[in-house]
């Protein structure tokens, strides 16, 4: 009842909380990140516009790491298990999370994902790869150590400007497809780092192609640097 | 898309700040949203147009402050201009995010008999 006066009006009361609305989610990730560094695996959140090459990339990582590392791969889907089976095909061990009509992965999709494979704790590395989208994935943190997005030569040269939240929130860009630049000459890889840079604090760019193998050496020279992998690993250039 | 999950998630923390609370209804959210956050601002008020039925929020108006995105030298040599390079131009260290990524419930208006 009203304080003031006993009128019988509920009394307004203030209530400051600042807390951040994705609290949940990242409780969720942090739980996820101990289970990863307990286990000693390097988690990638591997971002990125549908079709920008995110599971050929998982596929040529799979032919350059061959026998030397041990990756396993979550991947989100609207509807099909087509990447994971591509994964698979690879050699790698991948396990599918269908998020149905929701946009992004989250911290508990992964966790739950992580319960479907159990053997995730001998893995070297992990990739997420994240549902094909520019915005929303860079909004959840899934208790990654890096994010890795992909960017291929097709999309054009503004996207860093476009998309800066996802680009922002990454550690890597990865520009995949440069066996397509004879046939993009608007395309400049140069006009690509200097967007990247008024988006990205730290501009790391590693241009490659799954087709020819060109830059997956470099690619794997980074992903080796992540950590110490449990089995040692040599950098492969034979693809 | 992912605007509904947001809102879902705010859902939960209004809902559990006013059963602690033993409010019965909350008149006003006020919510922060950084330029750079990855959250469309006209996307969260449909989102929380259409949860809010027949809900503890039926009636409480949705505020939302935006955060204009800014970027500071970790030296402290200042602000660095928007458009421009992240790195400080007087040290070359890397800009590090000051603000523009918030997604946080500031305050709730509560309804206490």
């Amino acid at each position: 009842m009203c304080q003031a006066c006993g009128c019988g009006d509920s009394n307004v009361v203030p209530v400051a909380l600042n807390e951040r609305i994705l609290a949940a989610n990242d409780r969720a990730a942090r739980h996820n990140r101990e289970h990863f560094r307990d286990a000693h695996v390097s988690a990638i959140n591997l971002m990125g516009s549908p079709g920008a090459g995110k599971t050929a990339v998982l596929e040529a990582t799979a032919r350059a790491l061959g026998p030397h590392a041990k990756v396993g791969v979550l991947a989100g889907d609207l509807a099909t298990d087509n990447d994971a089976r591509r994964i698979r095909a690879a050699g790698l061990v991948a396990e599918l999370i269908t998020t149905g009509t929701a946009c992004h992965l989250d911290a508990e999709m992964v966790h739950k994902g992580l319960h479907r494979l159990p053997e995730w704790r001998t893995f070297d590395y992990l990739f997420v790869e994240n549902v094909g989208n520019l915005v929303c994935p860079a909004v959840y943190d899934l208790g990654q150590d890096v994010n890795v997005v992909a960017l291929s030569v097709t999309e054009g040269e503004d996207k860093p400007l476009k998309y800066p939240t996802m680009f922002q929130k990454a550690d890597l860009v990865l520009l995949t497809k440069i066996d397509l630049l004879p046939m993009l000459p608007e395309i400049r890889i140069a006009a690509i780092r200097d967007n990247l840079s008024i988006v990205m604090p730290v501009p790391r760019m590693i241009p490659l192609s799954a087709r020819t193998g060109e830059g997956i050496e470099q690619w794997i020279h980074w992903l080796s640097a992540l950590c110490i992998p449990r089995t040692s690993m040599h950098v492969v250039g034979a693809l | 898309m992912h605007e509904y999950s947001i809102v879902q998630s705010l859902f939960d923390q209004i809902q559990a700040t006013a059963r602690a609370r033993g409010a019965v209804a909350v008149r006003r959210v006020n919510v922060q949203i950084g330029e750079i956050a990855g959250v469309d601002v006209g996307l969260l008020r449909t989102a929380y147009d259409l949860f809010r039925v027949h809900t503890i929020c039926e009636h409480a108006s949705l505020d939302v402050e935006t955060v204009a995105a800014r970027w500071t030298c970790p030296g402290g040599h200042g602000d660095i201009s928007r458009g421009c390079a992240l790195v400080c131009p007087s040290c070359a260290r890397p800009a590090r995010l000051a603000a523009g990524d918030e997604i946080v419930l500031r305050q709730l208006e509560l309804e206490v008999p």
